[in-house]
């Protein structure tokens, strides 16, 4: 058995586990846990159109050009230049790798008219020219498409069965990993039962429409020995192969980032306590039709591209440049962003594809362009190509796969007028971390705008209605004016600050008069003051006047009577004599 | 007319060309090779080339004339081409398939 990879030494697995055969296709080997049971054959079977040849085909030239081993591709269908043809629209060059010899085409070609049986044979042939393709490029894998084309080119079924038990036996002793392709038939796997012979690995591919838009999907139905996803998984077939998403895991344990990144306009910075939004969280922007949520993820994408943040835009609704016009009659030139290569848009209408081709080709761009910012503009497009509850799931995914990555992701939804809807946007407003809500507001025959932050996981965030303004010069938050009827807006609240403004200047007026007043007021008391003054001085004055009058009358009156004293005694003495 | 027919059948095919492919010596291939020997030389006697191919000893010529099923009986000239595919035991099939 030519074990082409290695067991993982994991130490704790002393059991010898199934050893598997990276596929190469992204996605499948995640869900099969490695790849395809190597040295076993794996049966792939679908109705029509559902892409088995494709996918094992891309088996091989995956194997070849990425794990280096070689495979050989018996076609029972199609001849190697159509199939090459085939390949060559999804990139691979067939020829030159068979040129290489990494790849051998082998068309078995059975044409019931060419054909007469004569009696009992086997296909001891096809056994030898498979083994001769393997052994001349040493091939590890094989594709078989489709093996039941025999059944339709012989007619002894007893043979058949028996040769093609003895084909899948041959194939595990030659230790080769296998793809064998059936068509489905009515009621089982395949038309010829073929599940019957290939046991170890079964995966059925499934292309179904479901409202006109179809989708493919994978589900492995057995296993053996193994543990593996067994979900449906979408698939998609583009220009670069097939992708299958694995439906995410459902393990909350994320990193988380405390940096935040600027939401684009500075008012509302302020309103959040980090300074915008988190790195890695997941934001919804929901307001009804014409509130300028589009405007609002694009000055986020501008100011994430401004700090040389690598972004992503995908447009549901409109094309790239009609976002890109009218974002310059707002003041963003979101060109420069695309020519320095930060910034990238991906439209695509949500009708040209299922939910889940969505969700695949989403991932596949993200991978592909590795944003640190992301902006789905709108999600509720996608309402239109499925239930609220497989948009919501979508999302889940979504939401958990860019936190892995730490992508930042802002998505936009249109709310219909109604209360009830408010708090059920897609159901998606449980999942994000932060949710801004702008309202119209109708007043005064006016239609204006209030935003505000209904929630923000992990932040202080302002709890006030701003008024969400959309000028030339780009987008701004006004402050909130409160009038008797709550905020104003617009008209109403220029108004207001008009009237605001004449009242201050009447105030002023009114206080400078009453200054005036008071200066007079001054000025009379205290002339008052002063002539009471001069009034007390010219009685104090009188009051001395009396006063002195009154000493000069006493020195006058006593002087008086000492000489009166002096006069009577000269006179008394005389008169003794 | 009837004399005529084959007379100008014969007169205009010179040689029948034939290449029986069997796997080995397998009593399938044996069978193969021993009725179509018998019918060949009761109804083509002279009038054929047989190559006798072991697809084990020469795989590539399996792939040039697509064999699957062995043993096979390829049948290229005289247009059309015809396959026989079996041991040859029904007698009746391999002349049809050989156009006699």
């Amino acid at each position: 058995m030519s074990s082409t990879q290695s067991l993982p030494d994991n130490g704790n697995t002393l059991l010898n586990t199934l050893p598997k055969t990276p596929s190469g296709i992204s996605g499948l080997d995640q869900i099969t846990m490695g790849g395809l049971p190597t040295g076993r054959p794996t049966l792939i079977c679908g109705s029509t159109g559902c892409g088995k040849t494709l996918f094992s085909l891309e088996f091989l030239i995956r194997g070849a050009q990425e794990y280096g081993e070689a495979g050989v591709f018996m076609a029972f269908e199609e001849k190697p230049q159509e199939l090459a043809m085939n390949v060559a629209s999804l990139g691979f060059d067939l020829n030159k790798l068979q040129e290489e010899k990494k790849i051998k085409v082998d068309y078995v070609h059975i044409d019931r008219s060419e054909i007469e049986e004569t009696g009992e044979y086997d296909l001891e042939g096809l056994f030898i020219r498979l083994g001769y393709a393997i052994d001349t490029i040493g091939a590890k894998r094989v594709v078989l498409d489709t093996i039941e084309n025999l059944f339709a080119g012989l007619t002894d079924l007893g043979i058949l069965r028996a040769e093609l038990r003895r084909l899948f036996g041959w194939l595990k002793e030659k230790g080769v990993t296998a793809i064998i392709t059936g068509e489905q038939g009515e009621k089982t796997l395949t038309r010829q039962g073929l599940e019957e012979y290939v046991s170890d690995c079964v995966i059925l591919l499934d292309h179904r429409i479901i409202n006109q838009i179809s989708t493919r999907r994978l589900r492995i139905i057995k296993y053996r020995g193994t543990l593996h996803g067994t979900n449906e998984y979408p698939f998609l077939i583009d220009e670069e192969g097939i992708s299958v998403l694995p439906v995410t895991s459902l393990q909350l344990d994320k990193p988380v980032s405390s940096e935040s990144i600027p939401t684009g306009i500075p008012a509302l910075n302020e309103m959040l306590s980090a300074g915008g939004f988190f790195r890695g969280s997941s934001v919804l922007v929901s307001g009804t039709a014409g509130t300028g949520k589009t405007s609002m993820s694009a000055s986020f994408i501008n100011q994430a591209c401004k700090d040389g943040l690598r972004c992503l835009y995908f447009a549901f609704e409109e094309s790239p440049l009609q976002i890109m016009r009218n974002m310059h009659s707002i003041g963003m030139d979101l060109q420069s962003h695309i020519d320095a290569g930060l910034l990238k848009f991906y439209a695509s209408r949500p009708t040209l594809y299922g939910l889940e081709m969505h969700l695949v080709a989403i991932h596949k761009a993200i991978k592909k362009f590795q944003p640190q910012v992301v902006v789905l503009d709108p999600i509720t497009n996608l309402i239109t190509i499925g239930s609220v509850s497989e948009v919501k799931a979508m999302l889940v995914r979504l939401i958990d796969f860019l936190q892995e990555q730490q992508i930042t992701v802002m998505f936009t939804a249109l709310t219909l007028n109604n209360i009830v809807n408010e708090q059920t946007d897609e159901g998606v407003s449980s999942l994000v971390d932060a949710w801004i809500l702008i309202k119209d507001i109708e007043m005064n025959g006016e239609r204006n705008k209030g935003l505000y932050v209904m929630k923000s996981r992990g932040m202080k965030h302002s709890n006030q209605i701003r008024e969400f303004v959309i000028s030339e010069n780009g987008l701004d938050l006004m402050d909130v004016y409160l009038g008797p009827e709550g905020i104003l807006t617009g008209s109403a609240r220029e108004a207001h600050r008009l009237e605001e403004q004449t009242g201050k200047v009447l105030h002023t007026h009114t206080l400078d008069r009453i200054d005036r007043e008071l200066q007079r007021k001054r000025k009379v008391l205290e002339s008052k003051i002063d002539s009471l003054r001069t009034e007390f001085e010219s009685t104090e004055d009188e009051l001395n006047k009396i006063y002195t009058e009154e000493e000069i009358r006493k020195d006058v009156l006593s002087q008086t009577r000492e000489k009166m004293t002096s006069y009577r005694s000269n006179s008394s003495s005389s008169a003794s004599e | 007319m009837d004399e005529d027919y084959k007379d100008w059948g014969i007169e205009d095919v010179p040689v029948y060309q034939l290449k029986l492919f069997v796997a080995g010596t397998s009593s399938l291939s044996v069978r193969a090779i021993s009725n179509l020997k018998l019918i060949l030389s009761k109804y083509l006697d002279g009038r054929y080339e047989l190559d006798i191919i072991d697809v084990y000893q020469q795989p590539e010529m399996a792939l040039q004339d697509d064999v699957a099923a062995v043993p096979m009986l390829l049948k290229k000239f005289p247009s059309p081409t015809r396959r026989l595919i079996g041991d040859m035991s029904d007698t009746a099939k391999v002349l049809r398939g050989l156009g006699i």
